[in-house]
Formats: structure tokens, sequence, C-alpha cells
């Protein structure tokens, strides 16, 4: 009797938890796609607008887990992700050397701008270079605030330091948040600081910051966009046709189209400029 | 000043237009912290009980890691839950990482202990010779458990609001094991975060409110049932 009743008690437990299981709808798994991608493409509103078109015209379903271009190749390299929609180049072409990635394809741009106070107490407006108005800022008094955390936006930083000739790490001027965009931006807002952020982000968040644009048009500060399918032989459970159905329409007239005018309606110049079949060094020039 | 009151106005308006996208996100908060909720209740009530009731060696130790296990960060539990549910991670193969079902198990995890912890104590606090005089009138052990848990039925109470509160309020464990993937996965918390990011102040904050809003409705349905019975 008391046996059976504790039995009874086990079962209801585990019918109402593998009823709840399955009210809740599971998609079949090989009509989901993971796509790893920056915050920007989030953030923007941009997968928003694509991503309903694209489930509708294929009956793929996009998982989309946005969180920076660096964590996203990490996704790639064991294979958690299926394909990859990213902003850091030099981090990419390795990610495809080594054999993670496969069919890496150029999809749109827009640049990064250097943000400061309007005091600019580092004098960078009017310089020309972008290294120039590094070096300026890389002086104590001021304050630089950087993402800190691997995203193609921290990898474009680093690499116009690099090209500075300045190694910013450990100085008193130089800060990491490791925070997404919006939320450096307000930190270097709020502690008149200056920072490195895309323009798209920056055109988003804009009436809630004091900051300005010092620095821009140079043609380091060129922020590319490419797609990247994660390579199936090295990791047989991506969803390998999904991946190449994704890459396929990021790059297709229809979305191209759509790139060009998104934003233009919110913030009166698009965020992005379509660059499908178009080749790298052709940028900017 | 004005961002708060902006959200706000936003709040009810999201609300009273039955704004879809919010309802489906409210729904589905409710849904996933409700489930996770439930088998906490299950597990927590039942192993802190027994817990509570019996003697045995290392009974100490186990007591302090349910203690401890009720700080546990969700965040903590989010990466150990992604970590197994990975493709190639050793739960893999049941597919479920970036589902609601995940948020549902990695709720569980973290509400547990505290269910646990809080039931463990209220039994605890039972006037021992209780026990006693419930099995000298012939109960069977089963029934003086029943007994038990209904005396300690407030503080019993207390710890399912506690884990509900923890798990309704969390976002570090929801945003890495659902992913916050619109109108599939995003909850509450991880849409205010989403929001913002994206610098909607207004959304983020109304969305704070609806959250505040259902939370209280749920404590106050909650703590209404026994009550009512002390009255009597």
């Amino acid at each position: 009797m008391k046996k059976s009743k504790t039995i009874h008690m086990v079962l209801a437990g585990l019918a109402i938890i593998l009823g709840v299981m399955a009210w809740i709808p599971v998609q079949a798994q090989q009509k989901n796609i993971i796509l790893a991608t920056t915050t920007s493409t989030q953030d923007s509103g941009l997968l928003d607008v694509l991503l309903p078109i694209f489930e509708k015209k294929t009956g793929y379903f996009v998982k989309t887990i946005a969180v920076g271009s660096g964590q996203s190749m990490a996704m790639g390299q064991k294979g958690e992700a299926d394909v990859l929609l990213v902003h850091s180049p030099t981090a990419e072409k390795k990610f495809v050397a080594e054999g993670y990635g496969v069919n890496r394809r150029l999809v749109m741009h827009n640049d990064y701008i250097v943000l400061g106070p309007a005091e600019d107490p580092a004098r960078v407006k009017g310089t020309k270079a972008t290294t120039e108005a590094f070096k300026k800022i890389a002086s104590p008094g001021t304050l630089f605030l950087s993402r800190g955390d691997n995203s193609g936006t921290h990898s474009k930083e680093r690499d116009v330091w690099k090209a500075s000739g300045i190694n910013p790490e450990g100085q008193k001027w130089y800060q990491q948040t490791g925070l997404g965009m919006g939320q450096t931006m307000n930190v270097a807002s709020e502690k008149k600081g200056y920072t490195l952020a895309d323009r798209g982000t920056y055109l988003a968040l804009k009436k809630n910051l004091q900051l300005n644009i010092l620095m821009e048009g140079d043609a380091i500060l060129l922020n590319i966009y490419h797609v990247i399918e994660v390579n199936p032989a090295k990791w047989p459970k991506v969803n390998a046709a999904g991946a190449k159905a994704f890459a396929d329409f990021m790059v297709s007239k229809e979305v191209q189209e759509i790139v060009k005018t998104f934003g233009v309606d919110k913030f009166g110049s698009p965020l992005f400029f379509p660059d499908a079949g178009k080749r790298e060094e052709d940028l900017g020039k | 000043m004005d961002l708060i009151l902006e959200g706000i106005l936003k709040a009810f308006h999201l609300l009273f237009t039955f704004d879809p996208e919010v309802m489906q996100i409210t729904l589905l908060s409710l849904q996933v912290s409700g489930t996770a909720t439930l088998i906490s209740l299950v597990i927590g009530i039942s192993v802190g009980t027994i817990v509570a009731l019996t003697e045995f060696q290392g009974r100490r130790f186990v007591v302090s890691l349910i203690n401890t296990g009720m700080g546990l960060p969700p965040v903590v539990v989010g990466l150990f839950v992604t970590i197994f549910l990975w493709r190639n991670g050793p739960l893999g193969f049941l597919g479920v990482l970036y589902t609601p079902t995940a948020m549902i198990l990695a709720q569980a995890i973290i509400a547990s202990p505290i269910v646990m912890g809080i039931s463990l104590a209220a039994i605890q606090a039972l006037p021992k010779n209780l026990r006693l005089q419930i099995l000298a009138l012939g109960a069977t052990r089963l029934q003086m458990v029943w007994i038990l848990i209904k005396e300690a039925k407030l503080p019993l109470l207390a710890g399912v609001m506690a884990g509900f509160g923890g798990v309704i309020s969390e976002v570090g464990a929801s945003i890495m094991v659902g992913g916050n993937i619109k109108g599939y996965s995003r909850v509450l918390t991880t849409a205010t975060v989403m929001e913002t990011s994206r610098g909607n102040f207004d959304i983020a904050i109304a969305l704070g409110i609806i959250l505040l809003l259902m939370a209280y409705f749920i404590t106050l349905v909650l703590t209404q049932i026994p009550q009512r019975e002390r009255r009597r």
C-alpha cells in the first residue's frame, strides 16, 4: 500500500514533466540553423527584417546567437554553430586557413568611427589619420574605453593600436569594459572618454549619448562583414545544407537590395553598404 | 526622469493593446519559470524533507552543500548546462540547446536548492515531539511526513515563492542556454537586456514593469491561499 502510493506519486511527477516537455514545440533537428553573429547585426534590427524572409522562403528555422565575432568563431571552431556572420577579417582568415570554415563570402560593410566628448581634450578632431588620433589619445589625463571582449570592434581597435606603434595594455588611460558596443559607449559617455565604435550602433544609440564623431573616413576604419559556413568535414553534426542556404541568401540580390536601404527611414542614411560579389581589396576606394 | 515616465506609459500601452510579441514573451516567461518551479518543487521538497527527517553520516556536509546551492550563480549554471548540451557535448544527442526546454532545465537547477534549503529549515523547525505524537496516534511514516509538510505549509510556500522569484528574474542562464531567439526562446529578462543594448530604454523599462507586475500578481495569488485558511 505504502509502496504503490510512492510509485504513483513518482509516476504522476514524471507524467507532468513529460507533458510539459511535449507541450513546448520542438523543431525538427535538420530544419534548425544556428547562426552565430556579431551583436551589431541583431542590435541594428537588420536580422529582424531578413530572417522572416529567409524562413518563409526555405522553411528553415534560424536560431540567432548574437555574441560578438570572437565568440562566434569560437563556437564555429567547436562545431556548435552552422554559419557565421562576422566582422573580424584578420581572425576570419585564420579561422578559414585552419580549416574550421569554408566558403567565406563578402556581404556588406560600414565603417568605424572614433568617438569622444565634445570638449575633445586630446584634440583628436581635425587629425587626418586614425593612427595619429590614437597617438594623441595615448597620453595621461585622457581616457580610452575598449570593448576588451575579442569582438570584431575590439580586434579592429587592436589593429589600430598596433599600426600606431602603441601598446595600450596596462596603461592608466586605457580601460576595458568587457561589455557590448552599446554599453561601452554609455561608459565612455558617462566618463567623458574616447572609444572606437561601429557607425550602425552609434546611429541607433546616439540620442542617449554625449559623444561626438571626432574621426571618420580613414581607410583603416572600414568595417567588413563576411558570411562563413562552418566546415562540415570537421564537424559532421553541422547543418551544412542549411548553412549554405543561409549564406547564399545573404549574398542574394534580394538581400543586398534590402541592405542598401535598411535604416534610411529611421536614421536618414543607410547603416550598411551591400558588397556581395566585390573583392575585399576594392572596398573604400 | 522623463525616460522612466515614458517607460511606464509604454508598459501600459503594450499591455492594454495586447501587443502580440510582448504577450508571447510574457507567456513564455511564465511557462518556462512556472515549469522550472514545479520541477524544483518536486525535487526540493522531497529531498529537503528526507534530509530534515533522517540522521546519517555526513549529514552536516549535505546540509552545507544545500545551503551553498541556494546561492548558486545563474551564469555558472548556464555555462555548465551549455557545455553539457552542446552538440558535441555529453548530452548533445538530446538536441535541446537554445530551446525553452534547456531554459527550464537550467532554471530548475537554480530553483531546486532554494526550495530544498527552505524546506529543510521549515521541517526542521517543527517541534520534535510532533513527530512522536503523530506516530503514537497510529499514523504510518508516509502519513506522518504528509502531516508535517502540511504543518510547515507557510514556510514551504515562502520557499516556492523564493524559487519562482529566483528564476523569473534570472537572466544569465536563460540567455546562455536559450539564446534569446525571437519568438522562440525570448523571455522578459533576456528581452530587457537586448532592448537596453539596442538603446530602446523605454521598451526595456516597460518590460521590467511587466515583469514586476507579473511577479506581484503571482505571489499575491500564492499568499492568498494559506492566509485565507488562517483567518478561519
